[in-house]
């Protein structure tokens, strides 16, 4: 008796157009990408119609947070090694390479200076939770921010910088900062916002 | 024909060996790939943030002589307080009126407004080159040059802005932008003065503080 043969089906996909694809989306993303900067505060800039678009490199960030803390990040590791030693150097402080090399790594800097080297002794994870609530000081008393420009500007000729501060930062801090600046004659800078169509 | 069809027959009989499968499966090749992509977009900014360059005067620059040189009928001070509202007085503040302080808002019809009508004719100048360039007549560079000139140019209102420590950022922003939609060329950031917080004060009053200073003498 012939039995109706079930015939089999094939279950095999073709998956070479598949990874076509994505092979194709992943060097598109690996070649557009820049990695976000990990900040330690969250910043909402506010919106503006400017369409300047900011230089990748050679760039001094400025981020205050709402609170009117002040963070710092260099783009380049051999300015940020640089950059310790000298403000180190004004107050008195030897760094060792190992705490300088730490310290080129961190992607934002912001502590006082007199705590610096009892931060760069703890390990990254337990400094991301400290620095957000550091900063450097920038007061009239102790003006920390001033000589950390200063050494940065000593550092690199080019550097351009850039505040970016969050929408709801008091204008009394901005004041403050706006003032060191200008105090160190460094005229032109940088205001970071997002874009915004201009409503008619 | 034979010939051809027995040394296909031919051919037929001798490949007895196993066809070799060539068939490779991409799925975990494919997986590998949808991972990586969803790290490479959650790690990424695809928008550049935009930036707004402002230049601020240096500090020794400024003597009094310098800062009274604006004409008060090109003056327009703008003062930024708190809660997001914004006054604005033109050329000289007179303190007894508190009317000569104007409320105005950050909206299109607010300081928008008020700062179009008063640059009127660089803005339509402006407008004039914007079309310019778009219909190719003139090149980038010249277009640069000309709107800097327009900018620049006599009979186009000085705007002061003073914020006070109450504002936020984002309102010195909008007063920036505001300058920019308004292409107004020459604009200034500085301190605010006691005077000037007076005369908010004494908006907030109605005039109240003039008259009860005067009674008092």
């Amino acid at each position: 008796m012939a039995r109706a043969k079930i015939k089999k089906k094939d279950t095999f996909i073709d998956m070479t157009a598949m990874s076509d694809v994505t092979v194709l989306l992943l060097t598109f993303f690996m070649l557009t990408s820049t990695f976000v900067k990990k900040e330690p505060v969250m910043v909402s800039t506010p919106a503006s119609v400017s369409e300047i678009k900011i230089p990748e490199t050679d760039i001094l960030q400025i981020l205050v947070d709402p609170d009117g803390k002040i963070f710092m990040s260099l783009d380049k590791q051999q300015d940020m090694r640089a950059v310790l030693e000298a403000v180190g150097n004004d107050y008195g402080i030897a760094f060792t390479p190992t705490e300088i090399h730490k310290f080129s790594l961190a992607p934002t800097f912001g502590v006082a200076i007199g705590k610096m080297k009892q931060f760069l002794a703890l390990p990254s994870d337990k400094q991301d939770e400290i620095l957000k609530n550091e900063g450097i000081p920038c007061d009239s008393v102790d003006n920390q921010f001033k000589v950390w420009v200063r050494h940065a500007r000593e550092a690199n000729r080019d550097l351009r910088i850039a505040i970016k501060a969050d929408q709801t930062t008091p204008y009394s801090v901005i004041k403050q900062v706006m003032s060191s600046l200008q105090d160190l004659r460094e005229n032109r800078y940088n205001l970071i916002t997002n874009l915004k169509e201009i409503e008619d | 024909m034979a010939e051809v069809q027995q040394g296909a027959n031919e051919k037929r009989g001798k490949s007895k060996q196993k066809k070799m499968n060539v068939r490779v499966d991409f799925t975990p090749m494919v997986d590998m790939n949808m991972l990586l992509i969803t790290f490479f977009m959650l790690c990424t900014t695809m928008s550049k943030p935009q930036t707004m360059e402002i230049s601020m005067p240096a500090k020794e620059d400024l003597t009094d002589d310098q800062k009274s040189k604006v004409k008060a009928s090109e003056a327009i001070t703008l003062l930024l307080a708190g809660d997001d509202r914004i006054f604005y007085y033109e050329g000289q503040p007179n303190y007894e009126d508190y009317t000569s302080l104007k409320q105005s808002s950050y909206n299109a019809d607010g300081l928008r407004a008020m700062l179009l009508k008063r640059n009127a004719a660089a803005v339509n100048e402006v407008r004039r080159l914007k079309q310019d360039k778009i219909d190719l007549k003139i090149s980038e560079e010249e277009y640069k040059e000309k709107l800097s000139d327009i900018k620049g140019g006599k009979n186009t209102p000085t705007v002061i802005i003073k914020a006070t420590d109450d504002a936020s950022y984002k309102n010195l922003i909008d007063a920036l932008d505001e300058m920019q939609i308004c292409n107004i060329g020459k604009y200034v950031i500085t301190d605010i003065t006691e005077g000037d917080e007076f005369l908010i004060k004494n908006f907030d009053a109605k005039g109240t503080l003039v008259s009860d200073a005067a009674a008092q003498q």
